[in-house]
């Protein structure tokens, strides 16, 4: 799950990590009294789950489509050299009056980036944080790395770009520091790190507790990724984080509800909100006009495979796991006809866990409950199978049905009108 | 012969809710010896004509089980993982899904340097259908007593990989879903490591998917050490990147975790890559004609 910046500003803020002064607005008017409070020199940030937000455009939402285009055809559009008043989600201000301006410019609009996709993203709130002036910029961010099984720290000297950037073109400039589970964050973690940045005295004993205090947020909170993009050195010598990404492990959420009710649901696809909502948690919408019903996400990745060497789009992904209720089943397949590009469906299941006669009746439920109006190809295999056989049998149901993997999805495509 | 699980196995169920209770069932209906089933509050009773004991530590020293299967739900799973680990089990087989990663880091290190073997989580387990033993989830009628060991890392393509190949004729000797998820105990790479010092196994099938790097590993070893034929297949090679398509382990990050670059590791490693996954078992009765096997 990931997390606002001025929400995750407040879980690392916790655990003692220092930032800039500043706190979330709703409208102009809490923009221009946190700006007072700040002493006026303040930078407003557009809080929305995507980057690029520097150099993004803010405009109404029937203008997102073009100009999502705009910025990802023409690379002199996402340079940063272009100004003007729709220019950047992310604005510096003077004095308070500024900041008010800044926010009202901001707030209300959809803010489109090379990141955000073609819907752009509302900018419901704005972060008002004191202006810094820095002196050097640098990268931190902490991941797992599952091969070792243990929290690793990443860091580089070059901060304030795009860390996949650097990555490709120079991935020596990224130090990597494993962390002992068992043993914690222990002292030489830090004094190894702030050494192998260039950091001397104070400053790295700043650091050193700068980075303490994002590994215990990290473990506190059942991270994935805490990330600090950039961490400054000011110009009168303190050790600030600019920015703040916290992404939670969605299997810890169960033990983090205060985290959980951060939750932004209007940042997320509005069809996979749905199909959280119904207890379809896998689901990933895609461009396609296939609907995918399957069990496995190892099986509905190769199911995507395969529609696509046979010629044809999945609509989207979707695992609908161990299924116990033909309810959750129907649920799937209500979700994937609220997508209109939909032009037909292919259930593909391969009982182990999952029963394949549970999947028959969602199946033949759904054609009861709601309107499918899309062919519906249908390949079962495996656990109870004989008994789901039956049951599509005696429906009478006018799916159409097939037993090999591949010549399931040539029917799908077919089915979709766009024969291979 | 196999690997993991054979006629010894000794099978200790932990978490015998709906789903494991069920699973057990067909175990034993499948011909696995099953010795013991955990419940904390149901000791002294039996399931399924399986006697329950209250701790893993108990089960063993009465029953000498030697394999545990896993279906506790995720949020006791890692503590059951260590139950069994600590009980002395050699051979832990997790099919729990959702655990907590920062969980599966404590798990981790507490099994380093130990020589319990952990599969999974997020896994269907293991199985030797030549001596019908099953510590997993996989239907049991699809398998074929054979000579190509399996190792994939989703389980229901563990199924379509084996359909594909008992339909060709092609039986298994063992096969190993290692799981999806970042933090697993025995990765592709040490999977493949035992199929290939396995005299039963004669060629092996490789499952793979998107994200990580863990194919490529598995691509250095296989050039360097294995002779027998190697079949792979990468799932997600359509999927759009930065998403996260259920595995927390596919997600497409950096060049490694891309399918194109999986696949070529492997052509390089000398493996038979199948671009389709409706065309694995024909792709591993071409690469056993090849090699006259």
């Amino acid at each position: 799950m990931k997390l606002h910046e001025y929400q995750a500003r407040d879980l690392l803020a916790s655990q003692g990590v220092p930032l800039p002064g500043g706190r979330v607005a709703s409208t102009a008017a809490e923009a221009r009294q946190i700006a007072e409070e700040l002493g006026g020199r303040v930078v407003v940030k557009a809080q929305i789950h995507a980057g690029g937000r520097g150099k993004g455009r803010l405009v109404a939402a029937s203008e997102t489509a073009a100009m999502f285009q705009t910025l990802t055809t023409d690379p002199a559009n996402n340079s940063g050299q272009v100004k003007g008043d729709r220019v950047g989600g992310v604005r510096l201000a003077d004095t308070a009056a500024e900041a008010e301006a800044a926010a009202a410019a901001i707030l209300g609009k959809h803010l489109v980036s090379i990141q955000t996709g073609p819907e752009g993203k509302l900018v419901k709130n704005v972060l008002v944080a004191a202006q810094t002036d820095v002196a050097k910029e640098y990268y931190v961010a902490i991941i797992i790395d599952g091969a070792q099984g243990s929290p690793l720290i990443m860091a580089s000297t070059e901060g304030g770009q795009e860390i996949e950037v650097v990555a490709h073109k120079n991935p020596d400039a990224i130090l990597r520091q494993p962390v002992n589970p068992a043993a914690g964050f222990e002292p030489y973690v830090g004094r190894v790190v702030a050494a192998r940045l260039g950091f001397e005295g104070d400053q790295a004993a700043q650091f050193t507790k700068l980075l303490e205090g994002l590994y215990k947020t990290f473990v506190a909170t059942d991270a994935s990724l805490v990330e600090v993009n950039p961490l400054v050195v000011t110009t009168d010598g303190k050790v600030l984080a600019l920015d703040a990404k916290v992404t939670i492990d969605d299997n810890a959420l169960f033990r983090h509800k205060d985290i959980e009710a951060l939750r932004d649901k209007d940042e997320e696809d509005p069809l996979e909100v749905m199909a959280q909502e119904l207890g379809v948690a896998n689901f990933i919408k895609l461009e396609g006009n296939i609907g995918c019903v399957v069990n496995g996400a190892g099986l509905a990745m190769a199911t995507m495979d395969t529609i696509k060497l046979a010629g044809g789009e999945p609509a989207n992904f979707l695992d609908i796991g161990t299924v116990n209720d033909p309810q959750r089943v129907v649920n799937a397949l209500q979700v994937i006809l609220e997508d209109p590009s939909v032009k037909a469906i292919f259930v593909n299941i391969f009982g182990g866990m999952a029963r394949v006669d549970i999947i028959a009746q969602g199946v033949i439920d759904a054609h009861k409950q709601l309107k499918i109006d899309v062919p519906v190809v249908m390949r079962l295999v495996g656990t109870n199978l004989a008994e789901g056989e039956k049951l599509i049998e005696e429906s009478g149901l006018p799916v159409i049905r097939a037993t090999e993997l591949g010549d399931a999805a040539r029917k799908s495509v077919e089915a979709a009108g766009k024969v291979a | 012969m196999s690997v993991l699980v054979d006629e010894n196995t000794r099978l200790l169920v932990q978490g015998i809710g709906t789903e494991g209770a069920n699973h057990m069932r067909r175990s034993i209906a499948y011909g696995t010896n099953v010795v013991a089933a955990i419940h904390p509050r149901r000791g002294g009773e039996q399931q399924d004509g399986v006697p329950i004991w209250t701790t893993v530590d108990a089960a063993v020293r009465e029953t000498g089980a030697n394999v545990s299967i896993i279906f506790v739900p995720a949020p006791g799973a890692a503590d059951a993982i260590l139950e069994a680990h600590a009980a002395g089990v050699p051979l832990i087989v997790c099919i729990t899904e959702g655990i907590p990663v920062m969980d599966m880091v404590k798990v981790k290190a507490a099994l380093a340097g130990s020589k319990t073997v952990l599969i999974g989580p997020n896994c269907p387990g293991v199985i030797t259908p030549g001596t019908k033993t099953r510590v997993g989830i996989m239907p049991g009628d699809v398998f074929l007593p054979g000579n190509v060991g399996v190792v994939s890392r989703s389980g229901t393509l563990v199924y379509e990989v084996v359909a594909q190949l008992t339909n060709e004729g092609i039986g298994q000797s063992t096969c190993i879903g290692v799981g999806g998820d970042p933090i697993i105990g025995t990765r592709q790479i040490e999977a493949i490591r035992m199929l290939n010092e396995d005299a039963g196994t004669k060629a092996i099938v490789m499952v793979g998917e998107i994200g990580g790097s863990a194919e490529q590993e598995a691509a250095a070893y296989i050039k360097e050490h294995v002779k027998k034929p190697v079949v792979a297949f990468i799932a997600g090679a359509t999927a759009p990147p930065g998403r996260r398509m259920g595995h927390a382990g596919a997600i497409i990050s950096g060049e490694d975790g891309k399918a194109e670059n999986k696949k070529a590791a492997l052509r390089a490693a000398g493996a038979y890559v199948s671009d389709s996954p409706a065309e694995i078992g024909a792709t591993m009765k071409r690469a056993l004609q090849e090699r006259g096997l």
